[in-house]
Parts: C-alpha cells; sequence; structure tokens
C-alpha cells in the first residue's frame, strides 16, 4: 500500500508541478491533496479491522474473510473454506487469533459463511448496494494474499472498477461468478473470500477470482469479486446452515438476430410454464432488469438462490405479462453433495453451457483457464502459515466451542446452526402467537368474498381440530378428513388445496416446531407485493412441502404455501391486518391464492380456541 | 491504541474529510470513461485454438467506421466481425490495409456518425502521467457489455529494442511503459487515454521479456502511429486492388525469375512460406531464406500464397519488388529484381535494406 501511495503521491506532484524532475525535492502539496490522502488512510485502517485472515488448523493454505456481523458472522469463499472441513483458525488485524466455524456454504456461487467466536463486538463492514457501483469507482482489497498475514495484519491493494455485470463461466461445473465486479485492484492467491471495498470502505463484494493465463499465478490486473447484494439473496440460506443451491428458471434462452432474448426451450412441470412461458416467447425483463443479452439473463438468474421468486416481462404474440415467478433449484441434492466434496459427477439435470458465437454473446469457448485463486493446492509453492506444523501429521485438536457448536447432517454445512434458527423464528413467532401449542379446536368465524370480490360477501366459518378441517359457508361444506396423506387434498376445488394448507398452518401452531415432524428453517426470501425478505420454515408433512413465511421482525405469520400436487400451484394463504385479542396478534384478513387467482378473501370476527386438556 | 490526542485529531478531521472527498476523486473518472467507451469496439476473427484467442479490441477514428487496431493473426480471415460499444454487431469488417513494423491495422466497417478518437489531437504522455486502458481483456465483455477499464501511470517512454532481443517485437519505435497490468490476451488494439479523454496511444500486444519472462505492459504513442493509420484510411497507402487495374501487363514479375519457391498451395489461403531459393538467383543474393514468411509485396498484405502471385502480376518485369518477410520474430525487408531478358547472368541483386 505504502508504495502505491507513494507513487500516486508522486505522480499528484508531478501533476502540479509540470517542471518536477527532481523526486527528492520538497514540494508544497496542496492541502486538499493531503486530505484525500489522510481520508484514504483513515477508511483503509478502519477498513482493515473487518477483515479476516483464514487458515486452516492443520497448516497449509488459507485466504481471507470479512465480518459482517458484531457476534462474528463472516463472509469468504466456498473454495477457501472447503478442506478445512468444519473448524478455521482466524486472525484480525488486532493481532489475535480466534477459533472459527463454518455455518453455511454456496458452492456455486462460491460463497461461505462462519463464525468467528470469542466476542460480541467484532467490528463489523457495512455492507453497500452494490447495484450502485459503477466502471471507474475507486476501490480496495483487503486480505491475505500470497498468506502474507502472519501477523494478521491484512494488505490492502487499491484500484478502480473495471467493469460491473460480468459473467464467468463456471470454473469445472462449480464456482460460477454471475454479475460479478471486475477491478484492477490486485488480487492474488490467499485474497479469497476477502473484501472489496467502495471509496468510503464499504463493503461491495467479495474478492475470489481473477483471469489467470500463462503469467503464472498471480494477479493480471484482472479480479473479480462476488457482488454483494447477490449474497445479500443467500444470506439467510448461509445462516440456515445449508448447502444452499442456485437457481433455474426451467427453461434456456437464446438470443436472436435482433439481439432479443427468446425462449428456446421450457419444462412444462417448471412455474414457468404454468405463468405462461413458452417457446419462442421474448424475456423482457428479469429480477428487475431489462434483458438485451443471454448473459444479462444469466447475471440476473446467478444472482437469486432455489426458491426465489422473482419478477419477469416477457412478450407473447405481442402481448407483454408481467408475473413473479418461482425459480428452482440447478442440482438435486445428490449432485450438489458430490459437487461439494469435488467428486466427479454426473451432468444430467445441467442445461448444457450454450456455445457462444464470436462477437454475439462472447468468445468461441469459455475461458477455461480461469482459475479462481485457489490458495491450498498441492504442486504450488507451500506458505507456512502461523499454525503451520507442516511435518506434524498428528491431528490438529478441535477446539470445545467449535465442538458444541458444529453438528453434521446431510445437506448441511453445518445442521447446529439451523436447530438455532428455526428456534429463533419459533420464538419471535410464539411471542405473538403465544400458548396455541396444545389447543384442541379452532372455530373462527367471519365473512368471505369469493375471488376476492367485495360484492358477495357470505357468511364464513372454519373449524379445525386435529382430525379434520371444515370450511362451512351458507352454500355448503368442504371437509377434509386429516391424519392420512394430504397429497392430492386440492379441495375446495380451485383453491390448490386450501383446507390442506389450514390443517399445515394449525398443525405448526398447535405441534411446534419438534413435533410438527420434518421442518427446518430454509433461508429468507421475498414473497409477492411484499417488502423485504421473511424467515421461511420448510416442513414436509402428509407427503405435502410447506413454507411459512415470518415476519423478520415482528414474528408475524404473514403466509403458509403448500404443494399438495407437484404438476399444480401451490395454495397460499396470506395473513394481514394483524389485531391483538387475548395476548395473540391474529390477522383480521386471510386472503386464498392459486396461482394467477385469488380463489377468496375470508374476514374472521370471531376466533375460539379450545384450551389445552379441555 | 497508541494514539495521542494529536493524531486523534488529525484522524477524525480526515475521517470528516472522507465524508465528502473519495467521492469527488471517483466522479473524476466517469466523464472519461464515459466519452471513451463508445469509441471502443471488440474485434473477433481467426484463432480459437490453444493460446490463440479469437479476439482483441480497437477503437475508432473516423465517424465513417474506421477501426484502428494491431495487426496480428486475428485479422488473417475473411470475416472480422466488429461489435460496437452499443452492441451493433458488423460481420465481415474490411481490413483496409496494415503496417507490421507499427503493428498496427485498419479495418472499415459501414456505419456513419459515430464517436471517435482524433489522432490529430497530438496528446502525449510523460513519465508519471496517469492513464486509463480500454480494451476488450480475455474478451469478457460481450455484445452491449463494455470493455475493462484499468488505471495506472505511464512508468517510462522508451524504446522497446525489440530486435534486440529481449522483448521480440517487430515494433521498434518509443512506447508508454505502463504501471498497470494493460496488456493481456485480447487487449491489443486497445485505447490508452489521459485523465483529459484524450488518445494517448493504441495497447499493444503481449511481450514477455526472454529472459527474465517478465510481462510488459506498453502502448504505441498516438504520434508514431498517425500517419499510416491516416495513410490507411485515406487510401494513400495501398494502390489499387489487383481487379481495379484497367489491364494486365504484358510481361509481368513472378516467383520463378525471383527464384523463389513457395510452399505448395494446398489450402484455401495457404501462408505465403518460402519452401526454397534457386541458388544464384535475386531471392538468393537478397538471402531470402526457406521457411521465410512473405508479409507484404510492394508494401500490400499477401495473406496467401495466391496473393503473392496476384501482387507480382502488378509489377513490370524490369522493376524492384520489395517484400517484407518475416523471419521468426524478426523482420526483413529485401529487395529483389528480375533478371534482364536479355542477358542469362542474374542480375546483382540489392542487399537488403
Amino acid at each position: 500500500m505504502t508504495m502505491r501511495t507513494a507513487l500516486l503521491l508522486f505522480a499528484v506532484m508531478g501533476f502540479l508541478s509540470a517542471t518536477s524532475t527532481a523526486p527528492c525535492r520538497a514540494v508544497d502539496v496542496d492541502p486538499e491533496v493531503l486530505a484525500v490522502e489522510a481520508a484514504r488512510v483513515t477508511v483503509m485502517a478502519e477498513a482493515r479491522s473487518k477483515t479476516v485472515a483464514i487458515f486452516p488448523p492443520e497448516g497449509n493454505g488459507g485466504g481471507s474473510g470479512v465480518l459482517i456481523t458484531a457476534d462474528g458472522y463472516a463472509l469468504s469463499n466456498f473454495h477457501v473454506v472447503k478442506g478445512s472441513e468444519k473448524h478455521m483458525k482466524c486472525g484480525l488485524s488486532d493481532g489475535r487469533s480466534y477459533d472459527a466455524v463454518v455455518v453455511g456454504i454456496d458452492p456455486v456461487g462460491d460463497v461461505a459463511l462462519i463464525k468467528l467466536f470469542g466476542r460480541t463486538d467484532f467490528p463489523v463492514a457495512e455492507m453497500a448496494d452494490s447495484d450502485l457501483v459503477r466502471v471507474g469507482d475507486w476501490v480496495f482489497a483487503s486480505g491475505n494474499p500470497f498468506l502474507l498475514a502472519h501477523d494478521f495484519k491484512p494488505t490492502v491493494s487499491y484500484g478502480i472498477v473495471s467493469g460491473i455485470h460480468r459473467y464467468q463461466y463456471p470454473a469445472g461445473t462449480l464456482l460460477e461468478y454471475a454479475d460479478c465486479i471486475q477491478t484492477d485492484a490486485a488480487i492474488n492467491p490467499g485474497n479469497s473470500g476477502g473484501p472489496l471495498f467502495n471509496a468510503e470502505g464499504k463493503l461491495i463484494g467479495i474478492n475470489g477470482r481473477g483471469s489467470f493465463e500463462k503469467r503464472g499465478r498471480v494477479n493480471v490486473g484482472v479480479g473479480y469479486a462476488i457482488s454483494i447484494n447477490q449474497i445479500k439473496h443467500f444470506l439467510g440460506g448461509l445462516k440456515s446452515g445449508r448447502i444452499v443451491d442456485h437457481a433455474t428458471l426451467g427453461a434456456r434462452v437464446a438470443s436472436d438476430e435482433d439481439g432479443r432474448v427468446i425462449v428456446a426451450d421450457v419444462l412444462d412441470d417448471s412455474d414457468a410454464w404454468r405463468r405462461g412461458l413458452r417457446i419462442g416467447d421474448e424475456i423482457v425483463q428479469f429480477g428487475g432488469r431489462q434483458v438485451r443479452t443471454v448473459n444479462a439473463f444469466k447475471n440476473v438468474l446467478g444472482i437469486f438462490p432455489q426458491g426465489f421468486r422473482v419478477p419477469m416481462s416477457f412478450r407473447t404474440k405481442g402481448v407483454t405479462h408481467h408475473t413473479a415467478v418461482r425459480l428452482q433449484g440447478v442440482h438435486n441434492l445428490e449432485e450438489l453433495l458430490a459437487k461439494t466434496q469435488g467428486k466427479a459427477e454426473p451432468e444430467k439435470g445441467l442445461p448444457p453451457a450454450p456455445k457462444r458465437k464470436p462477437g454475439e454473446d462472447g468468445p468461441e469457448a469459455p475461458p477455461k483457464d480461469d482459475k479462481m485463486p485457489e490458495d491450498k493446492d498441492s504442486g504450488k509453492p507451500k506458505f507456512r502459515t502461523p499454525f503451520g506444523a507442516d511435518d506434524s501429521k498428528a491431528e490438529p485438536e478441535t477446539p470445545e466451542i467449535v465442538k458444541k457448536s458444529f453438528e453434521e447432517k446431510r445437506g448441511y454445512a453445518n445442521f447446529h446452526f439451523n436447530q438455532l434458527e428455526r428456534e429463533r423464528v419459533w420464538r419471535a413467532l410464539s411471542t405473538r402467537l403465544p400458548a396455541l401449542t396444545g389447543t384442541g379446536t379452532w372455530t373462527i368465524e367471519g365473512e368471505q368474498a369469493s375471488g376476492g370480490s367485495a360484492a358477495a360477501k357470505t357468511a364464513a366459518t372454519l373449524v379445525l381440530d386435529d382430525g379434520r378441517v371444515e370450511y362451512r359457508l351458507p352454500t355448503g361444506t368442504a371437509s377434509l378428513p386429516l391424519g392420512g396423506s394430504l397429497t392430492g387434498a386440492t379441495d375446495p376445488q380451485g383453491s390448490g388445496g386450501m383446507l390442506a394448507a389450514l390443517s399445515l398452518w394449525r398443525r405448526l401452531l398447535t405441534q411446534g416446531p419438534e413435533k410438527f415432524g420434518d421442518l427446518h428453517y430454509e433461508g429468507a426470501f421475498p414473497l409477492p407485493g411484499l417488502p423485504g425478505e421473511f424467515d421461511v420454515l420448510l416442513g414436509r408433512q402428509g407427503g405435502v412441502v410447506c413454507r411459512f413465511f415470518i415476519h423478520p421482525q415482528y414474528g408475524d405469520l404473514v403466509s403458509v404455501e403448500a404443494t399438495v400436487d407437484d404438476a399444480l400451484d401451490p395454495c397460499e394463504l396470506y395473513f394481514s391486518d394483524f389485531r391483538e385479542a387475548g395476548g395473540r396478534w391474529l390477522p383480521r384478513r386471510i386472503e386464498v391464492r392459486h396461482g394467477d387467482d385469488v380463489y377468496t378473501v375470508i374476514a374472521p370476527n370471531t376466533w375460539k380456541f379450545q384450551e389445552a386438556g379441555k | 491504541m497508541r494514539q495521542s490526542i494529536r493524531t486523534a485529531g488529525i484522524v477524525a478531521a480526515a475521517m470528516f474529510v472522507a465524508l465528502q472527498l473519495p467521492t469527488l476523486r471517483a466522479a473524476e473518472l466517469q466523464p472519461i470513461i464515459r466519452s471513451a467507451q463508445p469509441k471502443i469496439v471488440k474485434i473477433y476473427g481467426a484463432g480459437g485454438y490453444r493460446g490463440l484467442e479469437a479476439y482483441q479490441s480497437g477503437f475508432l477514428f473516423s465517424a465513417e467506421g474506421h477501426v484502428l487496431t494491431a495487426w496480428s493473426y486475428v485479422l488473417d480471415t475473411d470475416y472480422i466481425t466488429v461489435t460496437l460499444n452499443d452492441g451493433r454487431k458488423f460481420e465481415e469488417a474490411k481490413l483496409l490495409g496494415a503496417d507490421p513494423r507499427l503493428d498496427l491495422a485498419v479495418l472499415k466497417i459501414e456505419a456513419a456518425d459515430l464517436p471517435h478518437f482524433d489522432l490529430a489531437e497530438k496528446a502525449v504522455a510523460q513519465p508519471g502521467t496517469r492513464v486509463l486502458a480500454f480494451s476488450n481483456l480475455y474478451g469478457v465483455a460481450v455484445g452491449d457489455e463494455e470493455a475493462s477499464v484499468l488505471h495506472g501511470i505511464v512508468s517510462v517512454v522508451t524504446k522497446l529494442n525489440a530486435r534486440r532481443g529481449a522483448f521480440a517485437t517487430p515494433y521498434e519505435g518509443p512506447a508508454y511503459v505502463l504501471d498497470a497490468m494493460t496488456n493481456n490476451p485480447g487487449s491489443a488494439g486497445g485505447a490508452l487515454v489521459d485523465y483529459h479523454g484524450r488518445l494517448l496511444g493504441m495497447l499493444g500486444k503481449e511481450l514477455r521479456h526472454t529472459q527474465s519472462n517478465i510481462w510488459l505492459n506498453f502502448a504505441i504513442p498516438t504520434a508514431e502511429l498517425r500517419q499510416t493509420a491516416e495513410a490507411i484510411r485515406d487510401g494513400k497507402y495501398v494502390r489499387k486492388a489487383p481487379d481495379e487495374q484497367a489491364a494486365k501487363l504484358s510481361d509481368p514479375q513472378n516467383l520463378d525469375l525471383l527464384g523463389i519457391t513457395l510452399v505448395p498451395d494446398v489450402l484455401q489461403r495457404t501462408p505465403p512460406y518460402v519452401d526454397a531459393v534457386a541458388p544464384g538467383s535475386s531471392a538468393a543474393l537478397a538471402g531470402v531464406r526457406p521457411d521465410d514468411l512473405v508479409l507484404f509485396v510492394n508494401n500490400r498484405i499477401t495473406q496467401s500464397c495466391e496473393m503473392v502471385r496476384k501482387e507480382l502480376e502488378l509489377v513490370h518485369r524490369v522493376d524492384p519488388v520489395k517484400a517484407t518477410l518475416l523471419r521468426g520474430q524478426e523482420l526483413l525487408e529485401v529487395t529483389l529484381q528480375a533478371p534482364p531478358r536479355t542477358t542469362t547472368q542474374p542480375a546483382g541483386a540489392k542487399l537488403p535494406q
């Protein structure tokens, strides 16, 4: 840093006095220039304190990271923590080392969330809105290049943003960098996982990849950072301790001669198909962005996790449709696990990487030699780390705190954190709806308006208990007996399974997360038409997958989604207009949606819960 | 933290400044970038094999679509594609001309009212001048995606001394050596711009020091390129194309007269490598050797054996022929003379210039 600063200062000096050729001569530097420099020094010093030097305990390799919460959550690259198993040693610029454990991983996006132990007041990097990053912005990377940080003090390299919305093909079949930020700040092996800061010291990305070709594994002025906005979408999933997956639309797109993005193929069991997307349609907007090239489409797709619903506009036969489409996973669990463990995996289910035509979608072939600065491979010069006992074959001892904070489970990087998050969400939920566990029959009376139209209001009653769900209207009663499988229980007709969804809603609230059955914390997901993201508990009960959306601040259960038939749209219940009654916050409005339609809106007036044990 | 109160005061002052000034600094580059990006083009052509990228960079220097770029194998095809910054794509861009000594080529696309650099602007850089480099390095940008921008300073203005060995390039003139990683795969032909947005030069090819393996980042100053580029643009650099010749010469040159046998012409476009040289011929006396590649005949590009033959048909038997040869990384120029008809003795060939 100091050399670069000196150079810049020298350049500035030359700028100020054009005749200056004697580098040693004292020059009156414009106070503004000195102030800018001082400001930069301050910003960098501040930012360095949030930078983490990561070393696996066995002493080979390592990388970088950045703290994002005061209780020690930090971001890094998947390829940095891969191989560390669960435990790592982290150093901060205060010169101290902290034990850390892996929390969640995104192997496709090359992101990992870890947690450092030992403090509750870790310095925290503030996340910027990386969509506001512009080419030419001054930025700096902070990290542990070449694992130099034996004193844990990070290196800073300075540069500009060289490109935005860059798409980098997967290295192998993983580590796809979509919509990433390109910088000429030096990114070297060991910088992986470290932060890219803007000039104000706010976090805009995680450095993880460089274009390395014939010049050896050093910076060539072309580094790539995963945008922090992408990571924000995945953060809930990472905190869930899961191995999170990226998404596919269930459709393949190509660009035509007029530079439009056209659907070349669409799976008929995808949500995109059910939203009306067909072969030959033009995709106009996706995820809130104009889409004019296949790269632009892939850029948007790459920033969302499996299960997100994103806005999409498409044109079919001259008519533009606006919808929100559910993204499905790219991999099944087997494939994801195989990839995560670096085994050879079958390619089925993965759409082939499109061949790009020159001048149209990119270079002839994906840049195969693009490699991330993988910091721990053999064959390369080994860097001794502060924890290095290169010759010691002994298994490094796992600290107690790490042992206590790690639980192995299939599909999870660390199941312990899923339990923590599920507990947190359930606690919030049961504060808003206390003492419902163990209750007997629920009787909810009110009005309903079919299709949401206010004109035809009628009385409506819901009766729910362990044995049945009933929906009573003046015209008749729909009933679903419980106890068996809920698969295919789409009653009442046109609702997509309203009775089944209501039964699962009650089951969660009366049984609690432990007794519900298979229920885990899935992450944070958006809901169409509502701001922000919601904590999602995902359960499987009676052969039906259901998602419970809980408000991250208030703890209100705002939506239940139940898929009773995989070929159909789920039934969605939306709860709103919460009022307090007897210590419980109960909704005055329940909207039932199926596909693009509102099936009915129920406005409850009275709630009766048969108390536990009666 | 062992900070005196005074230091803390300075830090506090600096933090106050930090609220505004970094933004000011950041803003200063964007107008330059915005003005330069529409002038940068992506070029796609031959290559695509291992280690040979099928793409490079270029920039517009006329409103009518003249593109300055690096002379390279990428252009060695009839199908050169130029993609403008706004995504407009021009297939079959025309190669107007090239000068291998300057490593430059000029392409033409059919368009009008294009934003462009002015070669006559005469901006020059000194050591320490802050610069931005625009190129499509690694082919990372496609369609309407913008070229990459790197920042740095000019380290030194010097001659590359290519022929003396260290950096193997035919270009021998002055160069801006840059403290920035500008010369990457696909960067050649990109634009070097100063902080006023003025063109300083064209990014050169990738060059590696033969002994130290150090990669050189450099650009060729505009002043070195301007005359040739404009001559090619204005049609003064090359003579008329063969098919526009009024009449066929009655007594033209040919390879046999000069003593050159090219490799068998078996491809659609066989590179014109010398296969054999007749002893005692003009070519032999001028030092032509087997495996030399004939790049130019009388300053016109000869990309195939066929083109060499056609060029010779345009030269009277009595006139000298100037040939530019590539031997390894070295460029040679020779002047050849067919023997006069009246004598059986081979004419004394002129020595290489």
